[in-house]
């Protein structure tokens, strides 16, 4: 019996460290979360961008072009008007720009959004610097407002070579709690 | 770790009749007959669902059903098949067979082992149950977003979502609980003179089974809870306007999806050389070989997941490294194929019913391999995604590598179950028709996605009429062809000519020493392994 005892004793401990592993698999899955968007934001992958660059180095490389697109949409839920004022600009790598996009709330109320940007190809978001961006924050519009959205930024002198063009690409949100 | 064991299971005899036996049993043979009662059913109700489909798609137009309803079913036909129906029936065998296997006298921890089965019905009705509230007007049915439950469909999607959410938690705890139990049983419950390296392979693969799911599953677990939150409780995981990132979910998704489907076919890998070496009257060929493969599949399942999501715009270092790492998961299990044609090479072959479903599995599990590895080219797979492509190909592995897996276990392993012999006409003829209609239902489902046939649409164009025509009929034989596998199991259970303990003349291993039926105590003496 003592033999049973002993073997119904180690089995529940077994059973117990197992559960470590369980417990550790679960909040693995949680940090992903973070760890995502780490990974994402060091890399450029899924061409997240949205850290505010300094001014510290903006040498021009004069020696080339670098088509910037602009490409904008408003999802669903957000009864907005949302471009951009040029489709596309040409600028010198280092050369710091100023666009604008124009917003129009059609609604008749005030109505928070958020904007997220993603710019495409992947790899070249790292090297897409904003300055300062409508996007940083969320924006509200009263009743039939029209506004200016500007957007401060340079494309970074380490940008690769072969890349000739970036597209910008902004989805306007409806901000899911409205601002104080 | 082995300990001596004597008879002291005896002041169990007398378990409760009826009902009660069923809902209290902490026996691993009523369990495991639970288990794969269970799965049979939900076979046929998944079976049922997916014959609908295919009544739907036999014209083009829509005839039966609106494409709600159309989506509803399958998605959870999907999710009944693999959680309801291919996992319980490997964790079904699991109990039955491995305790019989490794000479020990029940699983390690059995009450947590009713406890796992019996979470697994209130989890099929969880998923089920909004079809029924429809009927009578309370929410809008189920979950309509298909198995993957892809964000931002799954936070926009009705009552049904919430549903299959917790469906999917019980069932991940229902299968946690049985990996643990499966882990302990063979860490500390085989008998002496067992080492690991004479497990049977049914035993090794389990393990990996086993190690995998307690891996991912929590995962899952955790992904739809963050679904859960994002939809009642205002958290943004998935949803871009809060920060959050929808393809976030596709990887914690798949980081449990593609090791899933090693789960469900990891344990069919294991018997199956057993079944070819009894039917081959010799020795299974590489042992160790086949032990190391099954390791490195497990190691590589965990690290291949975003090959399920090639054109979602990943850059092309992640395409490469996800590319190369699916191709290289097609070594150790070149190696796996190896062994079981050199284990029936040259064998004095015999075709009793296992026997034609194993040998058939091989051919088509070795197709659905092959066309898997056209999907994992990242140049290929930008044409074939979301093409009925992918439908046959997951359908040559889930189907014909899982079910016709499972079958073939069902047939070995029921003479030892049941103390009969069930008919071999009519298992012959079921493998015959099972293996004519399942080529003819999904051949034609590769030519439509390489016509370029989208995925999970009710209603098609004109082009794709005839090759649809041809899958719904075949898939209808198919799917009535089960019913002969119903009537052979039922009607082996309730009698037939006495097995005898060995059953097969070439069958070896421990199971093979007991009676059949074996008794409700088996092995209250220790036998002993040399």
């Amino acid at each position: 019996m003592s033999n049973n005892d002993a073997r119904e004793q180690a089995n529940k401990k077994l059973g117990f460290k197992l559960l470590w592993i369980v417990g550790a698999a679960l909040l693995f899955g949680f940090a992903l979360v973070p760890l995502y968007n780490v990974l994402c934001t060091m890399t450029g992958l899924n061409g997240k961008t949205n850290a505010t660059a300094d001014v510290t180095s903006n040498k021009v490389d004069e020696t080339r072009l670098v088509t910037v697109e602009f490409t904008s949409n408003v999802m669903p839920g957000l009864g907005w008007n949302f471009y951009p004022e040029q489709p596309s600009i040409k600028v010198h790598p280092g050369q710091i720009e100023t666009v604008n996009f124009v917003a129009k709330n059609n609604t008749n109320e005030t109505v928070a959004g958020q904007a997220v940007p993603s710019v495409s190809p992947g790899l070249a978001s790292p090297h897409f610097k904003k300055i300062e961006c409508f996007c940083f924050i969320r924006q509200e519009l009263k009743a039939g407002e029209t506004k200016l959205m500007p957007l401060r930024f340079y494309v970074s002198t380490d940008l690769p070579t072969d890349v000739k063009a970036v597209t910008l690409s902004y989805a306007f949100y409806s901000a899911v709690k409205p601002s104080n | 770790m082995s300990y001596t064991t004597t008879a002291n299971h005896d002041e169990h005899h007398d378990h409760p009749t009826g009902i009660m036996r069923w809902l209290t049993t902490t026996n691993h043979k009523d369990i495991g007959t639970m288990y794969l009662t269970f799965s049979l059913i939900m076979f046929l109700v998944g079976g049922a669902m997916i014959l609908a489909v295919r009544a739907e798609l036999f014209q083009p137009g829509l005839q039966l059903m609106q494409p709600e309803f159309y989506n509803q079913l399958i998605g959870v036909h999907a999710l009944v098949m693999i959680f309801a129906a291919l996992m319980p029936a490997a964790t079904g065998f699991a109990n039955w067979m491995l305790p019989l296997q490794i000479g020990a006298p029940d699983m390690a921890l059995p009450r947590l082992n009713n406890w796992g089965f019996w979470l697994l019905p209130p989890a099929a009705i969880l998923l089920t149950l909004p079809f029924t509230l429809a009927m009578f007007g309370i929410g809008d049915g189920a979950i309509a977003t298909g198995w993957t439950f892809y964000a931002p469909l799954s936070i926009q999607g009705g009552m049904g979502v919430d549903f299959a959410i917790f469906s999917v938690h019980l069932l991940g705890i229902s299968s946690v609980l049985g990996s643990i139990n499966v882990i302990v049983t063979i860490l500390n419950m085989r008998t002496p003179g067992m080492t690991l390296m004479k497990m049977p392979m049914f035993a090794w693969s389990w393990l990996v089974t086993a190690f995998l799911l307690i891996a991912t599953i929590p995962v899952l677990a955790g992904a739809v809870t963050m679904l859960l939150t994002d939809r009642h409780f205002g958290t943004h995981f998935f949803d871009a306007a809060g920060g959050g990132d929808p393809i976030l979910f596709q990887h914690l998704f798949w980081f449990f999806g593609h090791p899933e489907v090693y789960i469900v076919l990891l344990p069919i890998w294991g018997f199956m050389p057993q079944i070819l070496q009894t039917f081959s009257r010799k020795p299974m060929y590489g042992y160790k070989a086949q032990v190391i493969s099954l390791w490195a599949i497990g190691a590589l399942a965990l690290v291949v997941w975003a090959h399920h999501f090639f054109t979602v715009g990943m850059p092309v270092p992640a395409l490469l490294y996800f590319m190369y790492s699916t191709m290289a998961i097609s070594l150790p299990l070149a190696v796996l194929f190896f062994c079981w044609i050199a284990t029936i090479w040259k064998g004095s072959l015999s075709f009793e019913t296992p026997m034609l479903f194993a040998i058939g599995w091989i051919v088509l599990f070795g197709i659905g391999g092959l066309t898997g590895l056209v999907l994992a080219d990242v140049a290929a797979d930008a044409q074939y995604h979301h093409s009925y492509f992918v439908v046959a190909h997951f359908h040559y592995t889930l189907f014909a590598g899982g079910m016709m897996g499972v079958m073939a276990g069902v047939y070995y392993w029921l003479p030892k179950m049941t103390g009969h012999m069930f008919s071999e006409r009519l298992g012959k003829l079921h493998f015959w028709l099972t293996a004519i209609s399942f080529n003819l239902t999904f051949i034609p489902q590769f030519f439509l996605g390489l016509a370029g046939m989208p995925r999970r649409i009710p209603d098609y164009a004109l082009q794709f009429a005839e090759f649809n025509a041809i899958s719904t009929v075949a898939a209808f034989v198919l799917g009535l062809s089960q019913l002969i596998f119903v009537y052979n199991i039922v009607s082996c259970v309730r009698g037939g000519k006495k097995a005898t303990d060995r059953v097969w003349e070439g069958a070896e291993g421990l199971e093979w020493t007991l009676p059949s039926p074996p008794p409700y105590h088996s092995f209250t003496e220790q036998p002993i392994v040399k």
